[in-house]
């Protein structure tokens, strides 16, 4: 039945229902992973060579390359069965319980936001260390950002996400043209990796410092995990989400490997590690302004990027807590004319502001990252439980990750040392935190659940789970 | 230049916020509730979407 609603905005409504649009391939998967993280090469990753030493930003970029692939690999299968906005709460709620899922939904929603609130501070203040001009601050720079964007949003999925394609694509382009601009395959030209990182200095505080620099080291590949929240939006969730995901997954390790050369090989540690502009900075240092100016605007777009994806991915985990009525399913509601979660992203907008206004960055990042490794630490449990329950053969998948179990156990593994790392640098937050989301978990057992529809929130046709 | 950039920034910032609360209003006042909330998850795999994009 078609029952088209004619109105003065034009539209027209296909069916009873007002849903989100299908209308994105892989290359807007890997628009939205790829472009909410590379951020992280140009600031974020090297704060790691504070806590350890320029060795142990790399060493952290293998391992934690390690927990992200393991994070890629169960994201795409899970995901290629459980296609739904909401990515990682859908998965919750379908596999552990709805408890799990609110949490799950909170962690993406502080991680996402914390994130994109970082992102507008680093790109105001990016302008106005460029500027330089006394009495010029990074708020109007802020606001522009998080309200150009949200409007992006707004305005519909599939533009925001070809944006985001073509700005992310540049960003990328940019480290590439500085990685073959410096001639990596010599040393002493213009790279000096040999007297910059020496036996003596590679390792400053030992192994204990590369335990530490754990904390940031996420940020190499922080939020490549965000492919998901698009799978109501793809038109095919099977292929694109596990093909997007693992492209992204593959450009980000390239990337983070040829920052670490160029950063580590033209600034010393101690440098490195307190810069907020690694990147920007080794285009000053090649003495080409062609470079410098390349690298500038690239920070500047890496961090429109990711906070663009940011906002699409909050908005859609906030709004399916708002469809299942975990949250008031006001929240809930699609423009009928853009096909966007607009009252979400709206709501969402003014919180993103006063975050930006208030916090400084290192808070920022921090409860991100926290929010992030959360999740991922959910990631492990969840998909033992997946395939516990619902063994290969007794429902189709679009992709099935190999080796099972041992990413898992790679993954749970990696989040506790992350953990440790964190509660190293942040305990106070990490233990803050940690009640909060206590707090907040008594307030929906004992207060919000009874709204839910309990019927309503599975909606995979699947075979009941094995043992039950 | 940079100062001046800073305003046409605020401006930018006001004038989208506005014409989002703008049609927020006009959407939330056009529309029923039951419409703008119709959306279910999972629902999307069954139905065929014939839009122009």
């Amino acid at each position: 039945m078609t029952a088209a609603v004619e109105t003065g905005l034009t539209t027209t409504i296909h069916g009873d229902r007002v849903s989100l649009l299908r209308v994105l391939g892989p290359a807007h998967v890997w628009a939205l992973g790829v472009g909410i993280v590379l951020v992280g090469e140009f600031t974020g990753w090297n704060f790691a060579a504070d806590k350890g030493g320029a060795l142990a930003a790399l060493i952290v970029c293998w391992i934690v390359g390690l927990l992200y692939t393991s994070v890629a690999m169960i994201d795409s299968e899970v995901t290629s069965t459980v296609a739904a906005a909401g990515g990682q709460y859908a998965q919750a709620k379908h596999i552990v319980g709805p408890l799990m899922a609110f949490n799950v939904a909170l962690f993406l929603v502080f991680a996402y936001t914390m994130l994109e609130v970082s992102d507008a501070i680093l790109l105001g203040d990016t302008i106005v260390a460029k500027a330089g001009v006394e009495g010029l601050t990074h708020n109007s720079f802020i606001a522009a950002t998080i309200v150009v964007l949200a409007w992006l949003n707004y305005r519909g999925v599939l533009m925001t996400l070809n944006v985001n394609f073509v700005i992310t694509a540049i960003a990328y382009v940019s480290i590439v043209i500085l990685f073959f601009s410096v001639s990596p395959w010599t040393q002493g030209a213009v790279l000096k990796l040999n007297e910059l990182v020496t036996p003596g200095n590679a390792l400053p505080y030992g192994w204990i410092g590369v335990i530490a620099a754990f904390q940031f080291g996420i940020w190499y590949y922080l939020g490549i995990e965000g492919t998901t929240q698009a799978a109501e939006e793809v038109r095919s969730p099977a292929r694109s989400l596990p093909y997007g995901t693992m492209a992204g997954m593959i450009t980000l390790l390239i990337a983070a490997a040829m920052t670490w050369y160029v950063c580590a090989s033209l600034m010393p540690w101690e440098y490195l590690g307190i810069t907020y502009y690694p990147l920007w900075d080794a285009g000053k240092l090649t003495g080409s302004p062609l470079l410098e100016n390349l690298l500038f605007i690239a920070t500047l777009l890496a961090a429109l990027a990711s906070a663009n994806g940011c906002i699409n991915d909050a908005a859609r985990a906030w709004f399916s807590l708002g469809r299942d009525r975990y949250l008031p399913s006001w929240f809930s509601a699609v423009h009928p004319k853009y096909r966007t979660p607009y009252r979400s992203i709206l709501f969402l907008l003014p919180i993103a502001l006063a975050f930006a206004f208030i916090a400084d960055l290192n808070q920022a990042i921090t409860f991100s990252i926290l929010s992030g490794v959360l999740q991922y630490t959910f990631m492990s449990i969840n998909i033992m439980m997946f395939r516990k329950k619902w063994p290969l053969g007794s429902i189709r998948r679009g992709y099935t990750h190999p080796f099972h179990p041992l990413p898992a156990i790679v993954l749970f593994c990696l989040c506790m040392v992350t953990f440790f790392a964190i509660f190293l640098g942040f305990g106070s937050q990490l233990i803050a935190m940690t009640v909060f989301y206590f707090l907040i978990s008594l307030w929906f057992h004992f207060y919000r659940y009874k709204f839910v529809r309990r019927g309503d929130q599975f909606s995979m046709p699947w075979p009941k789970p094995q043992g039950y | 230049m940079w100062m001046g950039l800073s305003y046409v920034c605020w401006g930018i910032s006001a004038a989208l916020a506005a014409w989002m609360l703008y049609d927020w209003f006009k959407v939330d006042t056009t529309y029923s509730e039951a419409v703008l909330t119709s959306s279910r998850e999972g629902e999307l795999e069954a139905v065929s979407e014939k839009h122009r994009i």
